[in-house]
Parts: C-alpha cells; structure tokens; sequence
C-alpha cells in the first residue's frame, strides 16, 4: 500500500544505506492500481471458515455404505472483498473510513464483505455505537432508518461465536448496508445501538432472549418472546429443538431434529 | 390491608353467585383485582376500602388488559397505567404466540421454509413466502433466471393478499371501536379475495404457494375471469366503504388526531407501512427499492398528511385502489402469458413434479409418475434427491425486504452452504411496529389505545413469530 519508498533516487542515497526497492521495481501506476494492490491484511480475505463437513448424504457412524464417509470439506462463509467494491458501495465504505478515522477509530471496520450484490462491514464490536452514530449523523451517509439486528451462532467459530447482524437503511441516498459485529461466547457482550437507533429496542431483547448476546447499555435487557424464567437461549445451535415421536397410520415419525439430516 | 381482604374472602364465601375467577389479591406489587366482564364495581369498591381503612389509596391503577382480551387485536398484553381515565404509561407484553418458526426452519429443507414461513403473519403469508423465496434465491444467484410469469404471479397474489390484509385492518378496527358494520362488509369482501386463493393456490391461507425458483402450479383454468369479476365487485364495493366512514361523525371523532406520530418519532422508531406514510412521506418499498418487476406497474404511492388513526385509515383504502390497479396491469399480462414456465429451468433446484386433479382428488401428476415409475430411473432419483434431501444453497447472507401491508418485511437469511436454512431472522414489521404503542397511547384516552393499536394493525403472528 505504501508507495513512499520508491521516492527516493539513488543520488540521494547515502553509501551503505541500502535501497528498500530494488531499483526498476518501484511500485508504479499498475502496481497501485485497486485491483492490484494488496490488502493490509491479507487475513481479512480468506474465507471465514465456521465449521467443517464430514461425510455425505447424513450418514454417520459405522455402515457407511457411500463411500463418501472420509470426505472432509470446509464450510466457509464469503471472505473479504477488495476494492473496488463497485458502485456506490465505495462511496459509502470511502466516507465512513474517512468519518472514522476523523472520529478516533481508525480500525473500526475490520474487513468488508461484497457478496450477492450487498455490502457487509464487519465492525469492531468496541467501536459499533460510534460507528452507527457516524453512519446515521454523517450527510454523506445518512443511514437514519435500522431494520433491527439478527444473532446468528456460529459454534465452531473459535473466539467469534455469536454474531450481530445489523440492517441499516438510507432513505435519503436509497442505500441498503449490513453490519456484522462478533463476540466471543465467553464474553457475550456488545454495545447497545438503542441510544443511535431507539428501534433496536425490541429487536435487541429478542437477540438477548434467543441467542444470550448481552447488549450493554440497553435500557432494559429482558426476555421478550420467552417467559422470564425460561433457562437457555433457545436460537443457538446447541440448544436442542425438542419434540416428540408421532405416530401416524401404524408408523412412527421422529422428531426433526433426529431425523437424518443430509450434510 | 390484611381485614380489607379477608372480608371481601368472606363475601364472596357468602355470594356463591360471585365469579370466583374475579376477585382481588394482596401481592408484592399492591393489591391486584381480576376483572371479568363489567364488573368494575369491585374494584371501585376495592379502592374505597382502602381510603376508608386510612390508607392511602394509590392515585394511579395499572390495569393489565390482554392477552384474551376481544379489543387488542390477538394475544397481545396491555400494561396500562392510568390516573382517572387518562393513559400516564403504555407498555406491550408479547411472546404469548410465539411458535419457534425460525427454530423449526432450520430444522427442515430450503423450501420446506416456505410452509413455516408462510403461518408467521398470518393475514399477508404471500408476502413471508415472497421475502424469503426472495432471499434464497439471491444466494443461489437465480434471480434473474425466475420466469416472468411467476414474478406476474407474485405481484398478483400480493396485491391480492394486500387487499385482504386491509380489509381484515379496517374491519377488526371498526369492529374494536364498535362500528360492527364495517367489520361485516368487510370480512365479506375478505371472503371473495381468500376464495380466489382457494382457487388459485388450494388454500385460504398457509399457502407455501411462492417457492425459491418461481412458484408452485401454474394459474388454473378460469382464473382470471374470476379475478377479473372479483376487481369489477370491488370497484363498487369499495366507494361504498368510503361512503359509509370517510365523513361518518363517530368514526372521524373516534379516529382523528388519536395516535398521532410524525415523521421522526416514524424514523427513530423504524416505523413502516401505512403509519409511517400517514406523516405524508411516500416510502414506498415497491417504488423506492422495486423487486418481482413492480417498476413495470402503473400505481401511485398513497400519503396522507395528518399523522393519525384516520389518515393511515384512509391510507389503507386508497391503496386497496391501487392494489386493484395493479391486479388489472397482471392479469392482463397474465392473460398474454398462457402456458409459460412458472419455475426455474434448472432441474437441480425446481421441484420435481406438477400436481393435477385425478379420480381421487388432487395429487402428483400422472404423467410425472409414469415418467419417474416407468421410464427414467434418473429422473426417479433426481426426484427422491430433491424431495428428501433437498437442494444446497452456497454460503452467504441475503436480505431481500419488500413492502407488506403492514411495513418492511424481510428475511434474513443464512446459509452454510446445506441443505437447510443455517438461521432465517424475518424482520417483521408488525414486531417493530407494535414498539409505537407507548408514544402513541400515552397521555391519551384508555378507548383512544384501542385505536392506536388498530392504527398500527399488528398481527401478533408476526410479531412473536
């Protein structure tokens, strides 16, 4: 990303000190261009892997008659995207990289996302109530309309288990951008948005009710759909869907979720 | 406190005619009547005691009404603290119908998502199948291959829907006010819409008709003339509800300037549909976001400028007009569209089989049986494959919203890269919607709530999903 090195001519140098660049290679218009630069961190573009596959077809166990039972595949969601981002998608990532940087928060988007045609910044959970508040306040981005937040768990995702999925809405420019924010599920906290967007009251009790995620600063946290003294959060993945047997015209059904699921 | 209440025991040991479901009880909270009917006398009578007793009685009665009560519009909880007649504070208690739909979805295969989601908000289910099929099929990246006619289709059955969906609006609220006349005309003309539903689909509601890929059947036969007759009733049905409440005395003095909200108190509280058009500004999801090719229909977004219970009153009415409009605009594309493919080409994602109406009823079609029984093996394993185990859909997140009757209704929907939905979240708008109920309420009338509430027209199906 830097390109100061090749600044320097080989007459200014000094003897002995060393040129960083080996003279002819300096980054030049095509080095610099978007799709050639590097990301600065090339982590943020790998796949988010948050479980592994085994097998096929749901079989498990001994009696593996598939032939496919050593099969072991990734599941990974879509990595980060290199700009350009494409359309306005760069306008907005441009501006609130600017807003945030400005603001004291210059790492606040940790990567961002372009799949399917929508965008997704994934947020430094520290720094998401400053960020919607720049989303919402800034002219240029004018994010004034929050459709609630969505948890999505993700058990295998070491350390990023419990995600907050934020849609925002910009009546004015007519934008649509999703947030992402992650917390681990020893530490199941992430700032409350209720303060930027007073909507999210309601949504972030019924986060709170079926995945745990504890939205600090809400102005009452309670249970919304559960009863209050119902134990588990009952969205997460390990929190059983319950059922029972039923018996229909002789035959027994199970219920769904002992049922073959096909991976 | 404690003579107060062993003496009202013993009355009621005495008058064996006294509901023993309503009586009065000391708790941590200070005393609490249960109330059945028109019995208030009691707990008139209750607050008299304590006065006389040299307690003070409190200045302020929280009431609870709900969640079986005839007025709040299903099983929703209302906590009202009132001072005389007036509302001092208005909070919702919901989760009484919540039912693990989006639990159970991702127990079941992508497009068995669509028979749960269709029972969320039970009186628009087109619009839950429609964001959801939506939302899967732009993380298959077949939105563009989804036939013409079946997005004709969609468009069709969700004006049609949305026109069912006022009605039920509009009569449950004149029916809570008491004008029972507007809910008798209205459920009437409800019952022609759902009995082109039955036609068109098999069902009145649940219909898991709009699938990811298209939709499930083709138009039957003679469907179209029906709409067509259904959209000629309704040109000179609807001008007669105008007639009967646009400038009818009671109900503009019971509905205007109640529940008022403007545009901000709309924005900050991510309020939708009609209530926020009601501010007069035109937000429309199918003008300003435009899905299922609504950009090709003629139509004008509805507005009114007054903020209340009467504005998004007669909000919802005109758009019932417009929704007539666009059904006339389909079933004339409709008409030029005979015979064309309703689904997907890809085999890998259509649902296998056609039904059809044979000796015994309506079943697999006959033909499609002889194909995988008698002819094609493979096409006997694609179908097993794709019945049981379903179609994968690649890993990503989708958010398709579009404009329901009641707001932005969305899917959230997220996939693993299985074959069934890893989490689907509906952003409903009833849900957020209901949050108005406080600002709306307080500050008001105890009658003036019910307005409110029916202004807003939560349908707690959606709401607690």
């Amino acid at each position: 990303m830097s390109d100061d090195t090749g600044d320097k001519k080989p007459a200014d140098m000094k003897p002995g000190d060393f040129p960083e660049v080996t003279p002819g290679t300096e980054p030049d218009a095509t080095d610099t261009a978007y799709e050639n630069r590097l990301p600065a961190d090339p982590e943020q573009l790998e796949p988010e892997v948050v479980g592994v596959r085994q097998g096929m077809f749901g079989v498990r166990g001994t009696g593996d008659t598939s032939g496919y039972g050593g099969l072991v595949r990734p599941v990974a969601m879509p990595g980060g995207t290199v700009r350009p981002y494409g359309g306005w998608f760069d306008d907005v990532a441009d501006t609130l990289e600017a807003a945030c940087a400005q603001g004291g928060l210059p790492n606040a988007v940790e990567k961002v996302v372009v799949h399917r045609g929508e965008v997704t910044f994934f947020i430094r959970r520290h720094d998401l109530l400053e960020v919607v508040r720049l989303l919402r306040d800034d002219a240029a981005l004018r994010f004034e309309f929050c459709s609630g937040v969505s948890g999505v768990h993700y058990p295998d995702d070491a350390g990023r288990e419990l995600h907050a999925v934020y849609h925002l809405l910009s009546m004015t420019h007519n934008r649509r951008i999703r947030l992402e924010v992650t917390c681990p599920d020893a530490d199941p906290h992430i700032p409350s948005v209720v303060a930027v967007y007073p909507t999210n009251d309601w949504h972030e009790r019924e986060t709170y009710d079926f995945f745990g995620i504890v939205f600090d600063g809400h102005p009452a946290l309670t249970r919304i759909e559960m009863p209050d003294d119902w134990p588990g959060h009952p969205q997460r993945k390990d929190y059983p869907l319950g059922g029972i047997p039923v018996e229909y015209k002789g035959a027994t059904i199970p219920p769904p979720d002992t049922r073959r699921s096909y991976s | 406190m404690t003579a107060t209440h062993d003496a009202s025991a013993e009355n009621s040991a005495q008058n064996p005619a006294q509901d023993p479901y309503a009586q009065s009880a000391e708790t941590s909270a200070g005393r609490v009547f249960t109330v059945t009917g028109q019995d208030w006398d009691s707990v008139v009578q209750g607050i008299t005691d304590l006065s006389d007793d040299g307690e003070t009685a409190e200045d302020h009665v929280v009431v609870n009404m709900g969640p079986q009560h005839p007025s709040t519009h299903g099983v929703l909880r209302l906590i009202l603290e009132l001072e005389g007649e007036t509302v001092t504070e208005a909070r919702c208690g919901i989760g009484y119908l919540h039912t693990g739909i989006e639990k159970n979805m991702e127990f079941r295969s992508w497009v068995q998502g669509v028979t749960f989601c269709t029972r969320m908000d039970y009186l628009s289910p087109f619009f839950n199948e429609a964001t959801y099929s939506m939302g899967v099929e732009r993380l298959l990246d077949i939105e563009d291959d989804v036939p013409e006619k079946a997005q004709v289709m969609r468009v069709l059955l969700m004006e049609l829907n949305r026109i069912s969906s006022h009605l039920v609006c509009i009569a449950t609220g004149g029916m809570e006010i008491g004008a029972l006349t507007v809910m008798t005309i209205g459920f009437r003309e409800r019952e022609m819409v759902l009995d082109l539903f039955e036609l068109i689909t098999g069902l009145r509601m649940n219909h898991a008709f709009i699938r990811p890929g298209g939709v499930a059947q083709d138009m039957p036969p003679g469907a179209l003339d029906q709409i067509r007759d259904f959209v000629a009733l309704m040109k000179k049905r609807l001008p007669e509800y105008a007639a009967l409440c646009n400038a009818n005395p009671i109900f503009k003095g019971r509905l205007q300037d109640v529940g008022h909200l403007d545009l901000a108190g709309c924005l900050a509280l991510g309020i939708t549909g009609p209530v926020l058009r009601s501010t007069g500004y035109a937000w429309d999801l199918r003008k300003t976001q435009p899905y299922s090719g609504y950009q090709d229909y003629d139509f004008d977004v509805q507005t009114w400028d007054t903020s209340d219970a009467y504005g998004r009153f007669r909000i919802r009415l005109n758009e019932m007009w417009e929704s007539l409009r666009i059904v006339e605009q389909a079933v004339e594309r409709l008409a030029g569209l005979e015979g064309a493919p309703v689904m997907v080409g890809d085999k890998k994602i259509a649902w296998p089989s056609q039904l059809a109406v044979g000796t015994d009823g309506m079943g697999n079609s006959l033909d499609h049986i002889r194909h995988i029984m008698g002819e094609s093996m493979e096409a006997l394993i694609h179908h097993f494959k794709l019945v049981t185990e379903g179609f994968r859909v690649p890993a990503g997140q989708a958010y398709v919203p579009l404009e329901s009757p009641r707001g932005e209704l969305g899917a959230h929907v997220v996939s693993d890269g299985g074959t069934r939905p890893y989490r689907v979240h509906f952003r409903d708008p009833s849900f957020t919607n209901l949050q108005a109920t406080s600002v709306m309420s307080e500050g008001g009338m105890v009658a003036d709530v019910i307005v409110a509430i029916a202004s807003i027209d939560p349908v707690m199906g959606g709401v607690d999903r």
